[in-house]
């Protein structure tokens, strides 16, 4: 039985009429990845800020390395990191000093302060930029030097909300390198968000969270094994005849989006042949494809995710920001 | 001890950021002389009939202002600080530092002792001036004034700080400021000596904490016959020692009511 590092026990988190979370309750376990998966509004940052002490909570208890969030502040403060999802640098300071500050903070001692900032920039790959004022940082390097500066104190859970917000593909990819990396390495836990749902597949548990609750916990697999087996996609002109062929056929109810026509069979590759032999209706195209995350959001929640439309809408905002801060920074 | 470290490093940074700030640097050499020239010229033929206690005393106008300047300069620099912290909370770097395990009040006292040092520093600069309006300043003199200015500033920049930590938006502290700050300065007599005021004038500068600052950085610098232009309180002159107890009273109350402020925050 491995020690939980986090419980958290019917919490509550109100916004005056609005309950941004919803009595959620979980547990978890030290030095996994734990993923918090769920669509904008969801409800995962403000966890996170009573997680870490920024939000008292309504109602419901939480404990973090032993310690209560409420009560305990300090305590809890000392055994986490954090990389927000908003930008939270001195853009006016370069690495270096962005992370002595966090070492004075955080009371690193005098005697490891140097060897560790070394340590965390050459990590992340910025120590030779590590003079240069953050200003100057791309978006993919100042999350790196955030996450850098999150783990310079060697907490026990490093938090990391929506690491790879904004950010292009590859240096997403990039940074969940480095995450990984760091699992590796170190007996630290992870509590990371995204609404990317590519991304979740990381972790070691998900937790879904909608509309404030948690509507699933568990391994990515046992996730998609919710799913009856593999997805079979059909293009045709006529759907409605291809649904009522398919429930006559093989007594399965398919759905139809603006993809297709779409339904769960236990074993893909065998029933295709059987498909492809006796259907009456004219396809254009049959497809296969193993279960996704999002398909198993789909199933839990009724609604797709759409983080393509999402991610990129929000790429394009976060952009704006840093540049309307770099913008301002300089008469700041 | 953590707490000692956290309040150094805060310090440490605000500083950094002026220092790194050439513009406000240069703004900060420039301003004060211009403040001189523009008080000093444009208003000293008017203010020479009302200011005839000026004359009597030895001083003319010119110098009987500068001690204003240099109170309106570290007021201006110490109360604007408190934007700061607005522009860290815009920034997110404010997050940064409210998760850290240090005391809040350790967050108020490093945020204070960043801008009151910065004040300090601006008003110091501006006693360079001193010689061109003809007031000759001793070390020892600069020295208590320097103690002055600094206990002036923390006062004034706890009050900042105190605004800016329940004001969210940078455009709502800027309006809050203007508000709160031409009282401050014209209810101040940086700019008359207070015999002359109607009373009712004289009551309000008499209530203004900012009043007894500037009274006695005028002490200090325009000594010794400066007594006749001094404030009186309930008939009694002020001392140096006496004005700068009131101001040190009132940054007190500030600083608690910002540790207050900080530490009651969602
Ligand atoms: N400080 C706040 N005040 C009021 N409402 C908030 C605040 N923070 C978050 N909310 C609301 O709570 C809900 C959950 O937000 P959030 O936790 O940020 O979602 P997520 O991180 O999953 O996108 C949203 O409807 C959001 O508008
Ligand atoms: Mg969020």
């Amino acid at each position: 039985m491995k020690r939980h590092i986090i419980e958290v026990e019917n919490l509550v988190k109100r916004f005056g009429d609005l309950v941004a979370v919803d009595d959620i309750s979980f547990n978890v376990e030290e030095g996994e990845i734990f993923g918090f998966l769920g669509p904008n509004g969801a409800g995962k940052t403000t966890t996170i800020n009573v997680l870490c002490t920024l939000f008292k909570p309504t109602s419901g208890r939480a404990r973090l390395a032993g310690f209560d969030v409420v009560r305990q502040q300090n305590q809890v403060r000392r055994s986490i990191g954090l990389v927000f999802q908003d930008p939270s640098l001195d853009l006016r300071l370069n690495a270096l000093q962005n992370l002595n500050f966090h070492a004075y903070v955080y009371g690193v001692p005098r005697a490891v302060r140097k060897k560790r900032i070394e340590e965390v920039l050459r990590m992340v790959e910025l120590w030779d930029r590590r003079r240069e004022e953050v200003r100057n940082f791309s978006g993919g390097m100042r999350r790196r030097l955030e996450i850098a500066r999150g783990l310079l104190h060697y907490p026990k859970v490093l938090f990391l909300d929506e690491p790879t917000l904004g950010l292009d593909p590859q240096t997403r990819h990039h940074i969940w390198d480095y995450i990984l990396h760091l699992r590796k390495r170190e007996s630290i836990t992870i509590f990371l968000t995204t609404h990317y749902m590519d991304e979740a597949g990381v972790a070691d548990r998900i937790a879904i969270i909608d509309y404030g609750k948690i509507v699933a916990l568990d391994t990515p697999d046992a996730l998609k094994r919710m799913i009856g087996g593999d997805i079979i996609t059909l293009k045709t002109e006529n759907a409605e005849a291809a649904m009522a062929e398919i429930r006559h056929q093989f007594g399965i109810e398919a759905q139809k989006d603006s993809q297709g026509v779409f339904f769960e069979v236990p074993n893909g590759e065998e029933f295709i042949p059987l498909l492809v032999n006796n259907f009456k209706t004219d396809l254009h195209s049959i497809s296969m494809r193993r279960p996704t995350l999002d398909d198993v959001f789909l199933k839990l929640t009724g609604r797709e995710i759409r983080e393509e439309a999402g991610g990129e809408a929000a790429m394009r905002r976060q952009w704006a920001m840093y540049q309307a801060r770099d913008h301002r920074g300089r008469f700041g | 001890m953590s707490n000692l470290r956290a309040i150094y490093i805060i310090w440490y940074r605000d500083l950094l950021r002026f220092w790194r700030d050439k513009a406000r640097l240069f703004s900060s050499f420039v301003m004060p002389f211009l403040f001189l020239v523009i008080f000093g010229t444009g208003l000293s033929a008017s203010m020479l009939l009302l200011g005839r206690g000026t004359e009597e005393a030895g001083y003319n106008y010119i110098q009987f202002l500068f001690p204003g300047i240099v109170g309106m300069i570290v007021l201006f620099t110490a109360v604007m600080w408190g934007v700061s912290i607005v522009w860290d909370r815009e920034f997110g770097f404010l997050k940064e530092i409210l998760v850290a395990p240090i005391s809040r009040a350790a967050v108020a006292m490093g945020k204070t002792l960043g801008g009151a040092t910065i004040a300090t520093v601006q008003g110091t600069v501006m006693l360079v001036f001193a010689p061109f309006v003809g007031v000759s300043l001793s070390v020892s003199q600069v020295l208590l004034l320097i103690v002055l200015m600094f206990v002036f500033a923390c006062s004034i920049t706890a009050m900042g700080i105190l605004i800016a930590s329940r004001i969210k938006t940078m455009e709502a502290f800027q309006v809050v400021m203007q508000l709160l700050l031409f009282p401050l300065f014209f209810l101040s007599p940086a700019r008359f000596p207070v015999q002359n005021l109607p009373s009712w004038l004289g009551t309000l500068v008499r209530i203004n904490p900012v009043s007894y600052g500037i009274d006695s950085f005028r002490q200090s610098i325009l000594e010794p016959t400066s007594a006749n232009f001094g404030i009186n309180l309930f008939g009694h002159p002020m001392s140096i020692a006496e004005d700068i107890l009131l101001v040190a009273l009132f940054g007190l109350v500030m600083v608690l009511l910002a540790v207050w402020s900080f530490s009651t925050q969602e």
